[in-house]
């Protein structure tokens, strides 16, 4: 799988962009999912998903091949991730008028989540649970608990993704498997 | 306290376990702990079950049309990715561009560095004031090329007259066996040129 990638980055290299549709092929839905754990909904995890990839053909030739390519792209998505959080934080207020939508604020949105229909699979629901818990963890410990739950990633390539050291990286995940722990126990 | 203490101990252990870090030891010391301590064995278990509940959730797939609009929002290609490419791809075309902009600007500098009347040395030719005479009566074998200046044929030319930048005027016995020719455009010289070269060219193939 490296080398096709590899193969396909020295063709973008050389200027052929529709090399790069395959390498979006690829990895695509890693990365869309990513986004989805850390953001919490669809929207913004096809957003910054798509930022994600446009960053990495953009800086392609800074990518060193030597390296995994998947760790350089979770890092620019994970940063990206990591940025549009902190930033989304203090406008998030509950009355504010979300854009694009005929006066709904968000507590109409909150009110629609609560309500679900009834024959909706009891799978979803714990599915949508797990998720709200996931969106509830300090993104720090989030984005260690999404690498290493989700992707699946060691332990090692998270502290290059993340570029923390191995020790930070696991202290992380004590916590984060702490704080899902105390919030998952009645499950 | 001692209990305390070896709880956490053991907690810590549990998440080297979940880890897979853990040295053997710890392992045994974990194992034989949550043998005789229900507590240590709860906690370990919802432990565990955040991991499982978090890794169940769904495998989720990025739109459909993902990769479609990716492409489409990409940058243009970059114009200096674009002529490195055309000079991979195509090098002899594009040498060859090279090489014909080189000889054009060189032949537009010979047209215009050389400004000053020159004629074609032979004998029998007169000059006077930037003009080239071939006197009556008198006969000039081979071509002449007058730059810069006019010729006057009241004799015999036995060759071509080539005249640039300037004008040609025969008198009436005056005589040319070749063609007479007057330059007088920048693309006429051209022309000239490369017919020139062009001859040359044919006359080694014969």
């Amino acid at each position: 799988m490296e080398e096709i990638v590899n193969r396909r980055i020295s063709e973008v290299l050389k200027g052929d962009q529709n090399a790069f549709s395959e390498i979006v092929e690829l990895y695509k839905d890693k990365v869309y999912q990513l986004c989805y754990r850390m953001l919490g909904n669809s929207h913004e995890a096809e957003d910054i998903a798509q930022e994600a990839f446009i960053r990495a053909y953009v800086n392609i030739d800074r990518y060193n091949t030597n390296r995994k390519f998947s760790t350089w792209l979770y890092r620019i998505a994970t940063n990206l991730c990591i940025d549009r959080i902190r930033k989304k934080k203090p406008d998030y207020y509950l009355d504010a008028e979300i854009a694009g939508t005929d006066g709904l604020t968000m507590y109409s949105q909150v009110a629609a989540e609560g309500v679900e229909p009834v024959d909706e699979v009891a799978g979803m629901e714990l599915q949508n649970e797990i998720q709200r818990e996931i969106s509830n963890l300090p993104d720090k410990y989030r984005s260690v608990i999404v690498l290493k739950y989700i992707e699946e990633l060691s332990l090692n390539e998270i502290s290059e993704i993340l570029d923390l050291p191995l020790g930070t990286v696991k202290t992380r995940i004590h916590r984060g498997r702490e704080a899902l722990r105390k919030r998952l126990r009645h499950y | 306290m001692i209990m305390n203490e070896n709880h956490d101990l053991m907690i810590e252990y549990m998440h080297e376990f979940l880890d897979e870090d853990i040295i053997p030891e710890h392992e045994v010391e974990l194992r034989e702990h949550l043998k005789t301590c229900p507590e240590c064995r709860l906690y370990f278990q919802e432990l565990k079950k955040a991991v499982a509940l978090v890794q169940s959730t769904a495998n989720i797939h990025a739109p459909k049309d993902f990769t479609q609009s990716v492409m489409m929002k990409l940058p243009k290609e970059k114009k200096k990715n674009e002529v490195k490419r055309a000079i991979l791809r195509h090098p002899f075309w594009v040498a060859a561009a090279v090489f014909m902009i080189l000889m054009t600007t060189s032949m537009f500098s010979a047209w215009n560095e050389n400004d000053h009347f020159s004629v074609t040395k032979a004998e029998n030719i007169v000059i006077e004031n930037n003009t080239a005479i071939v006197p009556e009566g008198k006969v000039v074998k081979g071509d002449i090329v007058v730059r810069n200046g006019n010729i006057r044929i009241e004799g015999t030319v036995e060759g071509n007259v080539t005249v640039i930048n300037g004008e040609q005027y025969m008198a009436s016995a005056g005589n040319v066996t070749g063609k007479v020719e007057e330059i007088n455009q920048v693309f006429d010289w051209l022309w000239h040129q490369i017919k020139n070269v062009a001859k040359e060219v044919l006359s080694i193939f014969e």
